[in-house]
């Protein structure tokens, strides 16, 4: 019985911070940023209930081309980053020595010990019209006249594929990492080929950390601020922007909140709709890797 | 021994309560270059009883801190004189200034009493003058000598290497450029709607004349420092700090007047220091701190002769600028009604959005 209420008691207690945190900064801000955002303004500190906010977002094309435009970019993101990233992770966890994997890992994560802002700002050196890119080619002669790599899409893509590759390679190798390699040498004895054993062995092995990295990496990237508004050109509309304008330029607190339910919401839609379509649950994938 | 730890740490704790509650701390919320170390070290002297801390900010997040607490949180605040009436009618953040507490005899006349007539509500003055500057627009004499208006931005001859700041000040210049007055308008909503929408069409078929947007005063530097843009929409102090550098490159007051703000010092409602505060008030309008202020800030004190109290190299950046007819033209940012950040937000996404020609 004692026993039994000891048990109890530090479980409890194990779990009390992590309630807590969960509680105090994600669900009660939730909370109170959807009372925000289903407050209308009618007047000078005068406010009805009302969906409002949600029916100017439909209402206006702008801000749905601007989300579902956030998004498709978010999945180029991710795709990229999965392309990128799945050979770096198959070579680290697979063929690298034991002694070199650490070098390998301890150089994915050096990127990581600069801000965001830092890296954008190397990006945008890099790549201005008078940057190094830019002056190294009409150096050697290739190019005559400056170019611009700037304030495009794509150099938003690769800024952000960029950051947040790492959380791509991390669950990857974790995954891989885990899988015997006899499996691999028994595909090929059965008569496999490189691409056979890729599709058929390796990849549904690696399943659950590609899916887990996907939506990390989706997240990140639908969510981030900083990198498309430095890199971004004058058509890159970003929707964490948009929620930004709300609360910030607008002084319009109630239809930024409603933003920021929506982006939350398409997200999830996306994720959901990931894990249909690939077959896995999150149980299988996230809570595993 | 664990027990002594606890008593030390408890007291470290107590010791730490009680000495912030000695000494008053300032907590003054404004603009990046407005605290120079220097001048917060002279105050500190001065004040030995007083600390200040400083956060940077500009307009629109210094209101959305503010509101975010119901103006607590910082003893002086110094919004722009347009960002005081109706945001302290909308949100309460404010509190009324005690002008017998402030030096206003050293003020320039003009400038007083412009701000106290834009912030005055019920009869209580909610702001005095501090600095003032404008916005018009910056050129390479060499590279673009005949950028003279708003709307040269736009000239064909620039294509790709003009840049603006996606934000209301152009709206308003490029309205001026179009034989508008969008401040006389602010009296009516529907008339400044369809100025919007003008201005919107013109600024949407200029977008494939511009290189980029620029964000801040760094972007905006170096794309002209480095030749990639040859004429933008700036700030004067922007301009004046490039002057020094290459004295090709000037600030230009649009033929229909430069823009002038005014930053002004503001109480927030729940500022906890407000004797610390209207010492740095006082004490920042000093003339040899004025100078100092100045040489950081590059904007003109609000003060009798405040233009002979800029460094000379700013100075000549000023006399290279403006003429005296140019002064005269210049066009007060008039106060914001509620309502128009919302219109003029929604324009700028409309123009953010367009793909234009591209």
């Amino acid at each position: 019985m004692m026993q039994k209420d000891i048990k109890r008691l530090s479980l409890i207690l194990l779990f009390a911070p992590f309630a807590l945190w969960i509680f105090l900064l994600i669900v009660l801000p939730h909370l109170g940023m959807f009372y925000i955002s289903v407050r209308e303004k009618v007047g000078p500190r005068m406010y009805e209930f009302g969906l409002g906010n949600y029916i100017n977002f439909f209402a206006e094309p702008i801000y749905w081309n601007t989300l579902i435009r956030t998004g498709s970019m978010s999945l180029l993101v991710t795709a990229l980053a999965l392309l990128l990233g799945f050979p770096i992770a198959y070579y680290i966890a697979k063929i690298a020595g034991n002694r070199t994997r650490g070098a390998l890992f301890l150089m994915c994560l050096i990127p990581l010990w600069v801000s965001d802002l830092i890296r954008a700002f190397g990006w945008i050196l890099l790549l201005r019209e008078t940057g190094i890119i830019s002056s190294s080619l009409q150096w050697a002669g290739v190019i005559n006249t400056p170019i611009e790599f700037l304030y495009n899409d794509a150099a938003v893509i690769m800024g952000l594929v960029y950051t947040v590759i790492l959380f791509m390679i991390v669950p990857l190798v974790s995954t891989l990492d885990g899988m015997d390699n006899s499996m691999i040498e028994a595909g090929y004895n059965l008569g496999g080929n490189g691409p056979t054993v890729l599709r058929r062995i390796i990849i549904p092995y690696a399943m659950p950390g590609i899916v887990s990295g996907c939506i990390v990496v989706f997240m990140l990237t639908a969510g981030s601020y900083l990198t498309p508004i430095l890199l971004g050109g004058k058509n890159s509309s970003w929707f964490t922007e948009q929620i930004y304008d709300q609360f910030i330029t607008r002084y319009n607190w109630e239809s930024g909140a409603a933003f920021g339910f929506l982006l939350l919401a398409f997200t999830s839609l996306v994720v959901w709709g990931g894990l249909k379509l690939s077959g896995q649950t999150l149980n299988s994938t996230v809570a595993k890797s | 021994m664990i027990m002594k730890l606890a008593m030390a740490g408890l007291l470290a704790t107590t010791v730490m309560a009680v000495v912030p509650a000695q000494a008053e701390t300032l907590r003054l919320l404004t603009w990046g270059s407005y605290a120079p170390d220097e001048l917060v070290k002279k105050f500190e002297e001065k004040y030995p009883d007083i600390t200040v801390e400083v956060t940077f900010s500009n307009n629109e997040e210094m209101i959305a801190k503010l509101r975010a607490t119901g103006g607590a949180g910082f003893d002086l605040a110094q919004p722009s004189h347009d960002r005081i009436y109706a945001v302290q009618q909308e949100y309460n953040i404010y509190k009324p200034l005690d002008l017998s507490k402030i030096n206003t005899d050293v003020m320039q006349d003009k400038l007083l009493e412009g701000v106290k007539a834009n912030t005055t509500i019920d009869g209580e003055v909610y702001a005095v003058p501090h600095q003032w500057g404008t916005s018009g627009l910056m050129a390479n004499k060499t590279m673009a000598p005949d950028v003279k208006a708003w709307g040269d931005l736009c000239d064909p001859q620039y294509k790709g290497k003009t840049s603006m700041r996606l934000k209301r000040t152009i709206l308003l210049g490029m309205a001026f450029d179009m034989g508008e007055d969008p401040f006389a308008a602010y009296a009516d909503l529907d008339k400044y709607q369809s100025i919007l929408d003008k201005v919107a069409d013109k600024l949407i078929a200029c977008k494939d004349n511009l290189k980029a947007y620029w964000k801040g005063g760094d972007d905006l530097s170096a794309m002209m420092m480095s030749g990639e843009i040859v004429a933008s929409e700036t700030w004067d102090s922007t301009a004046y700090k490039l002057y020094g550098e290459n004295k090709d490159i000037v600030f230009v007051p649009p033929k229909t007047g430069a823009l002038a703000w005014i930053d002004t010092f503001a109480i927030p409602r729940k500022g906890e220091a407000d004797d610390a505060a209207y010492k740095w008030i006082n004490f920042v309008l000093e003339p040899e701190n004025v100078k100092i202020m100045s040489a950081s800030t590059g904007a003109i004190a609000a003060v009798e002769g405040g233009k002979d109290l800029l460094p000379d190299d700013k100075k000549a950046a000023v006399n290279a600028a403006f003429t005296d007819a140019d002064i005269d033209n210049l066009k007060f940012f008039a106060n914001i009604p509620a309502g128009v950040e919302d219109m003029e937000g929604k324009t700028l996404e409309k123009i953010k959005a367009a793909t234009g020609s591209e």
